[in-house]
């Protein structure tokens, strides 16, 4: 089982670099089951991406983790095959299945072999209809989930990452870890896992996406096998959560010579008008080149290894998040840093030219995303799920482009709010 | 200059399969290049590998081929401090670097038609570096922010860098790359400029150039921006320390307040893998495969937390692309009721049993037929693929090496591989770590 941590996993911004010359295709199999394909025939294998939307945010009143640890024991056992009988199997077909919960989402990344892709689908869908639950992997794979939140409660990262959602939405299940505590995991039942199951993985929240060595009626055939069976609907989602971020910082104290500091306040959602201005300035402030926050407190002053803030809209809320790590006795000032800059750019925004290298930069770096069949599996779940039409790639640089300075300012006094920025630091912190 | 190409054939698949593509060229200044080329995507990554790491530092300056490595982001004649990275970003790309014991590298990402400008700006840095000594104080401050938050507020990389220091007796593999914090302090503009004046040249270093890219072209570009470099004269021999017999297995325990979960490690000397000799880094990877590969069939978990469960996690891992030794980890995270010293007995009482038992036919067969497709799917990733190229180049294997790898790792038999784990299985040449909360300290120290 990996250890798995929702928290800090974000999405930022979907999309592939479908360049001209690639098609996505539009399956629908005979069952009513649609996919996005892209055939790609020059490797003998097939990269199949399942997303269910929902994820940990499933988790009912009381069972937090039900979901995560349900995920972690669907390859635990199926149909005949006990745990070790399915790894074999599996590993005779060298095909891999990997399975994720995250806060919106449970992901099925499968790999296949085109020699026997009819088999590896036949035990992969074992495992989504006929899981077993066996009593000895629910206790073994709780013993892992347990010693997981037992090391998160000593490790900086952790503690400052459940302590910054928890202030944000208290008992909104955004609010707790998806591994739930030591109390609710223990709970977690049997027939909690069936449950859990058949909540999070139902044919109405599912969405598909294929790439490699198979057409589009092989892939339709392989979905109506695998997937059929799925029960139709699932739980009604969560609404839309308004984060509780007005500014405070606080500190909790940890003995290391090094204190994390996580920051942010509420953003934009991502079917806003404004978010791809919002994402520019995004870039410009905190982003993965030259930005304002590396530039100012790693280059410049040397107060950190290295420095983010990005976008991070979920389904249910949106916020604006960064973080850092910065020695105990530069803590306080590299805080002052991050509080000036973030008050200079909601009030004066950004240049002419910020805008213009971050328009490079994105644009540049679009198509680079499109390399390896898995990644692009990946990247056409998350477009259709974040409700993009298959041409979306078409059209992507040219938004990116559109956006002019005017726009951008607007956007940043629209969504920066150094009043609302919130910091959790954890560590020893001096004069903080 | 001499051109090879080599292609690789799928074992496994009857499809026919595009193959892998693979030249390699060597200019006259010694530049070794290799391309791999996969056109599926408009996307090329350039790694320039030098043949040199932190074993190879002086004593007393650990740290320094790491600190350099930064400092190569700073200027150089033709480039104002920061602008490489500037350059790569604002034309979409992306670059970075990394150390190690016996390479440094640096890399880029960037869309194909960009290559000769990342050729041109890497192969600038090759010997025009510049750097003010304000530069080099601030970069100072954040390798110790590095080191304070990869090592110093991680407890369990504060435990593996006192493992490898107690099981080097003598060589550099016992020193961290990032340098033990004292040593970093006092890194200075000239060490840097020292290191790099020695060891930063052509013949010194390996180019690996992968994606959507022409051979010749890759030549053409090579020729003209690395191509007038000069090479280096005075390069040392890569001979370092050797260990001396070592004739006493060391014990370890480490306690930490930050730590929440006990673990019990054990690290042994092993061989590594040699041109034309990788027969016992073969039979030794296998072995940790069955042994500890996983935590469904592998050995160690079936045994130790699946049908009588004392752990929650178990494995072995080999790691035998290096220079001059290699090693066998095995390690062992206690269920809460089970002590460290339990644990690590049922650990060797496990191994002793494998050894006993001779590896399962059935598994094996598994095992390699997994490792034949896995070359199917690595040929998804060219950034992988070229990781692992350059990677195991820089430590001084051929292409042919590489390329008859998967080759070995199918040729090993049962018996070789309980013949190579018994002779690495020697306490005198291991270290044993408990890391555990300091709670457990007390209790586990009486028995």
């Amino acid at each position: 089982m990996k250890a798995i941590f929702a928290f800090i996993s974000v999405f930022l911004f979907h999309s592939f670099a479908g360049l001209a010359a690639v098609e996505v295709q539009e399956v629908r199999s005979q069952g009513g089951i649609q996919a996005w394909l892209i055939e790609e025939r020059s490797i003998p294998f097939t990269a199949l991406e399942l997303r269910f939307r929902g994820g940990t945010s499933l988790d009912r009143e009381g069972k937090r983790g039900e979901i995560n640890l349900m995920t972690a024991l669907i390859e635990e056992g199926a149909g005949d095959l006990d745990s070790q009988e399915f790894s074999k199997a599996r590993d005779r077909l060298a095909a891999s299945f990997e399975f994720d919960a995250y806060l919106d989402s449970v992901a099925i990344s499968v790999r296949f072999l085109s020699d026997n892709k009819d088999e590896a689908i036949a035990l992969l869908k074992k495992a989504l209809v006929q899981t077993r639950f066996d009593e000895d992997a629910i206790e073994r794979v709780k013993s892992q989930v347990r010693s997981i939140i037992d090391s998160d409660a000593n490790d900086p990262s952790a503690i400052a990452s459940n302590a910054f959602y928890n202030d944000a939405f208290g008992n909104h299940p955004y609010g707790t870890n998806s591994n739930g505590t030591l109390e609710s995991v223990n709970q977690l039942t049997r027939s909690d896992m069936f449950a859990a199951r058949d909540r999070a993985l139902t044919k109405d929240n599912l969405f598909v996406s294929a790439v490699g060595d198979i057409s589009a009626d092989e892939l339709g055939e392989i979905l109506d096998q695998l997937l059929g069976d799925l029960p139709k609907s699932g739980p009604s989602l969560e609404g839309y959560a308004t984060p509780n971020l007005n500014g405070e910082t606080s500190v909790i104290a940890f003995d290391t010579p090094q204190s994390v500091i996580m920051f942010g306040h509420e953003s934009i959602a991502r079917d806003d008008p404004d978010f791809i201005a919002a994402y520019v300035a995004s870039e410009i402030m905190g982003g993965s080149g030259e930005s304002i926050l590396r530039q100012e407190v790693r280059e410049k002053r040397g107060l950190t290894y290295g420095i983010g803030s990005f976008l991070s809209p979920l389904d249910h809320s949106s916020l604006l998040l960064g973080r850092f790590s910065s020695g105990n006795e530069v803590a306080a000032q590299a805080v002052q840093v991050v509080k000036e800059e973030w008050g200079k750019f909601a009030q004066n925004g950004a240049t002419q030219a910020q805008l213009d290298i971050a328009k490079t930069y994105l644009t540049g770096a679009y198509p680079l995303r499109f390399d390896g069949n898995s990644r692009i599996a990946r990247i056409l779940a998350g477009m259709q799920m974040d409700g993009y039409s298959t041409d979306y790639f078409k059209i992507r640089n040219d938004l990116v482009n559109a956006v002019t300075l005017e726009d951008l300012n607007r956007v940043i006094k629209r969504v920066y709010a150094p009043e609302k920025l919130t910091f959790v630091i954890v560590g020893r912190p001096e004069g903080l | 200059m001499k051109t090879l190409f080599i292609s690789f054939i799928c074992l496994l698949c009857a499809a026919p399969s595009v193959a892998e593509n693979i030249s390699q060229f060597e200019l006259d200044n010694g530049l070794e290049v290799v391309v791999i080329e996969d056109h599926r995507a408009p996307v090329v990554v350039q790694t320039l590998w030098y043949k040199v790491g932190s074993a190879d530092e002086a004593p007393g300056k650990s740290g320094i081929a790491h600190f350099l490595e930064h400092l190569l982001f700073k200027g150089t004649e033709n480039l104002k401090s920061g602008e490489f990275s500037e350059t790569v970003t604002r034309n979409g790309g992306s670059d970075n670097a990394f150390t190690s014991w016996d390479y440094t590298a640096y890399y880029q990402r960037i869309a194909s038609d960009r290559l000769e400008l990342i050729m041109r700006m890497e192969a600038d840095r090759m010997r025009n570096v510049r750097m003010s000594e304000e530069e080099v104080a601030t970069e100072r401050q954040v390798i110790l922010e590095e080191r304070s938050l990869r090592v110093d507020s991680d407890p369990s990389a504060l435990f593996r860098e006192q493992l490898r220091a107690s099981q080097f007796l003598n060589h550099h593999y016992g020193i961290p790359i990032i340098g033990w914090r004292h040593e970093m302090e006092e890194l200075s503009r000239e060490d840097a400029l020292a290191f790099y004046d020695l060891y930063y040249a052509p013949n010194n270093a390996i180019l690996v150039i992968a994606g959507d890219v022409d051979p010749d072209e890759v030549h053409k570009l090579a020729q003209k921006y690395y191509g007038p470099i000069a090479p280096s004269y005075d390069l040392p021999p890569r001979v370092r320390p050797q260990e001396p017999p070592q004739l006493a297995e060391r014990r370890l325990s480490f306690s930490d307040p930050r730590i929440s979960q006990a673990v019990v490690s054990r690290q042994y000397l092993a061989p590594e893998r040699n041109s034309g000799d990788q027969k016992e880094a073969a039979a030794l990877t296998l072995f940790a495969e069955l042994l500890g590969g996983n935590m469904s069939t592998a050995y160690l978990a079936k045994k130790l937390a699946i049908d009588d469960p004392k752990a929650v996690f178990v494995g072995a891992f080999y790691n035998g692309t290096t220079i001059d030794y290699g090693s066998l980890d095995l390690v062992i995270v206690p269920l809460p009721n089970v002590g460290l010293q339990e644990a690590e007995d049922l650990l060797d009482m496990a191994v002793a049993d494998f050894l006993e038992a001779g590896v399962d036919h059935d598994e094996l067969a598994r095992l390699k037929a997994q490792l034949r497709a896995s070359e199917i799917y690595e040929r998804d990733n060219v950034g992988s693929l070229s990781r692992r190229y350059g990677q195991e180049l820089a430590i001084g294997l051929e292409l042919k090496d590489i390329q008859s790898w998967n080759d070995e790792l199918q040729a090993v038999t049962a018996e070789e591989i309980i013949a190579a784990a018994k002779k690495v299985l020697n306490r005198n040449n291991s270290v044993t770590g408990w890391q555990m909360p300091p709670a457990q300290r007390s209790t586990n120290e009486v028995k």
